[in-house]
């Protein structure tokens, strides 16, 4: 076993793929590098020609003090928080069911329901803000952690990952847990989902990404500063007049941004499995 | 207790019609073996036994209970799948723990946490836990309690599959093709422990294969199914010996059962395949019918006649105890498999000629539309003949 995995590549084509890996990987990094880098930069240093990652001066505490008390960041993470992991939980109780019945029960129109998660699949969701904004309105909920989280927790691409997913577990272990004496949706939470845990795990990260970034849809269905969402805590240091704050600005983005790069990391096996493997054993 | 009673059962998938008019009575401890080829229904006959799948019509009973509609947790039966399927995430004592979990305690005492604390939780699963240990030692399996499925080899993995059926100790057990995955060699000995299971049990067994050894050597009787339908339900030795129809002749035993195709003459001899035999029914002449000679029916004679067969020997074939001939004979494109004692027959080469005499009564007739013809001319082989119960 262990010979084919380490099995070595002549050494020409070993250095034109490791180039062209490192260089993709550089281009991704390099912006994020470059962030921490003038989050820790006095202002006068910032716009220098010359580029160094380590600053003369360090400017460090200053610009992740003023990053943290200028603007309520620390409240804007919470709320990040909350909002995120409500929005994932919820949509995982919605998404595995109704995933469940459309991989799995057969019922009719099942076809067309699927195609409608399908369409659903093609359209942005800021297409719905006017709708949902009325919505909100109409029963209420406007200016509450509920209009920051209600409108996300039937995903369609959450529903459309797991179908595919359950569909890959065979029907027999369905009926062995129909004769053991499951009920449907102890079947769904007991057996599909732990068997699909690496699919769930992937989107639960995509979701929270994309919530944890999203500014849109916050700023049209809440006013309260006590709820707004942790980019906001960077806008603060976009200064129309007296020109952009950068190095505070930055050091809020990398405040923003740590929590997910910690998050992935330490999930990253799953995030990957999930990816690329719809095999379950 | 626990017979089963299966009364024109039919079941269609949209316009194919995969089971027609099924009957069948299943006694109570009974080892009832369905057997027919891939895609004949098998299985699909099994899950509507378990209730996984509902019929198109008919009606089945388990003991007295007339079970249509009932779910499957209700019917008292446990099944064991061809795949195993058995929970990848959950270790062995998991997989085999769940029926009674499911069974024994209520939903707040499965929960995580709180289900401990309740009272009588802990008394129970107990119980639970000395139960599937008792039934894995059983199969000799107790050691392997802590591993996943993912790490057990095949033949475990289907002792779990039989141990998760086994541990709630149902009235009735359902399995389908279980052997099919494993090697030749463990087959035959997870073949002898399923047999011995079923006399300790001695609960009611259904068993699904296509493979023909496993049918004749495990069960009281065998359900011979074909395109949906029943051909033939009696014990072993009798489906071979005594097939009610020309499908079911030709596909127990192997090698495969000789068919010649022959014409009757006025004098009561059927012509074919450049002989005569001698039939015993007294057939209108002219009727065609087609003689089916089991290869072991054959014997060595000295010189041409009738009930004798001659030609050519294509080939031969070793097999220890015995010798295969394969005989080329005028009139047949299919040569005739013989089989003979190798220690009475060691010097055939090929290409020599043979003469294979077969006795009348080892002849087995079959009109035209494949019933079986009986000696004394009752075309009793109808397709669906069943066993009278009392
Ligand atoms: N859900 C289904 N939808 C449509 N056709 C089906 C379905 N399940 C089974 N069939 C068809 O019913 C027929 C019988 O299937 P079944 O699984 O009972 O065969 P089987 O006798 O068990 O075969 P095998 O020995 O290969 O397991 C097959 O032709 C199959 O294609
Ligand atoms: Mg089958």
């Amino acid at each position: 076993m262990s010979t084919q995995h380490t099995r070595r590549l002549a050494l020409p084509s070993a250095i034109l793929r490791h180039t062209a890996l490192l260089a993709t990987g550089a281009l991704i990094l390099i912006p994020f590098v470059w962030m921490v880098s003038l989050s820790i930069k006095p202002p006068g240093e910032i716009f220098r020609a010359s580029f160094s990652f380590w600053p003369e001066q360090f400017y460090g505490l200053e610009n992740y003090t003023r990053a943290l008390t200028e603007a309520p960041l620390p409240q804007y993470m919470l709320n990040g928080v909350i909002v995120c992991t409500m929005i994932v939980v919820l949509q995982v109780a919605v998404c595995a069911p109704a995933a469940y019945a459309l991989a799995k029960l057969d019922f009719p129109g099942r076809n067309l329901l699927f195609a409608m998660v399908l369409i659903a699949l093609l359209l942005p969701h800021e297409v719905l803000a006017l709708p949902l904004f009325i919505l909100g309105y109409q029963i209420g909920i406007l200016n509450t952690y509920a209009a920051l989280i209600l409108p996300y927790i039937v995903s369609p691409f959450g529903i459309f990952l797991f179908r595919q997913f359950f569909k890959t577990i065979p029907d027999d272990v369905i009926h062995a847990a129909r004769l053991d004496g499951l009920s449907e949706f102890a079947i769904v939470w007991k057996i599909m989902v732990p068997m699909a845990l690496p699919a769930i795990i992937a989107f639960g990260i995509f979701s929270v990404v994309s919530h944890w970034n999203s500014l849109f849809w916050p700023l049209i269905a809440v006013r309260d500063q006590n709820l707004m969402p942790p980019p906001l805590g960077i806008m603060a240091f976009k200064n129309e007049e007296a020109g952009n704050d950068y190095g505070p600005l930055m050091a809020a983005a990398t405040i923003v941004v740590a929590p997910l790069i910690a998050a992935f990391l330490s999930a990253q096996r799953w995030f990957v499995e999930g990816l690329t493997g719809g095999a379950v054993k | 207790m626990a017979e089963i009673s299966i009364r024109s059962m039919r079941k269609s998938f949209g316009a194919t019609s995969v089971l027609k008019d099924v009957a069948l009575e299943i006694a109570d401890g009974e080892f009832l073996t369905l057997l027919g080829p891939s895609g004949c229904g098998k299985s699909t006959l099994l899950r509507i036994l378990a209730g996984l799948e509902v019929q198109t019509g008919g009606s089945l009973a388990i003991g007295e209970r007339v079970v249509d509609g009932v779910r499957p947790k209700r019917r008292d039966v446990a099944m064991v799948f061809q795949s195993y399927a058995l929970y990848p995430h959950m270790t062995v004592l998991e997989n085999m723990a769940l029926p009674l979990r499911m069974r024994r305690l209520s939903a707040w005492q499965r929960l995580p946490l709180v289900g401990r604390l309740l009272p009588g939780t802990k008394v129970t699963a107990d119980q639970i836990d000395q139960d599937v240990r008792r039934t894995a030692d059983a199969l000799s399996i107790g050691h392997l309690l802590d591993r996943k499925p993912g790490q057990l080899s095949g033949g475990q993995r289907q002792r779990v599959a039989v141990g998760r059926a086994m541990v709630r100790q149902p009235a009735v057990f359902l399995m389908d093709e279980p052997l099919s995955n494993l090697d030749a060699k463990l087959r035959v000995q997870m073949r002898a422990e399923i047999k011995e299971l079923h006399k300790r049990l001695g609960v009611t067994f259904v068993y699904v294969t296509h493979d023909q050894s496993e049918a004749m050597t495990m069960s009281d009787r065998v359900a011979v199914m074909l395109d949906g339908e029943l051909l033939q339900v009696a014990p072993p030795q009798e489906i071979y010996a005594d097939p009610d129809d020309r499908r079911v002749a030709e596909f127990i035993g192997s090698p495969k059962i000789n068919m010649l195709e022959a014409k009757l003459r006025e004098d009561g001899f059927a012509e074919t395949a450049g002989t005569s035999f001698s039939i015993p029914a007294d057939l209108a002449h002219g009727t065609t019918l087609a003689l089916g000679i089991r290869p072991e029916a054959f014997h060595l004679v000295d010189s041409h006649g009738e009930n004798v067969l001659t030609g050519s020997v294509r080939l031969t074939e070793h097999m220890g105890s015995d010798l295969y001939v394969h005989l080329a004979v005028p009139g047949s494109d299919h040569p005739v498999i013989a089989r003979l004692l190798a220690e009475r027959a060691p010097h055939i080469t090929s290409g020599q000629t043979l003469h294979l005499g077969v006795k009348p009564e080892r002849l087995l007739l079959f009109a035209a539309d494949g019933r079986r013809l009986r000696p004394d001319n009752r075309p009793n082989g109808t397709v669906l003949r069943m066993k009278e119960h009392a």
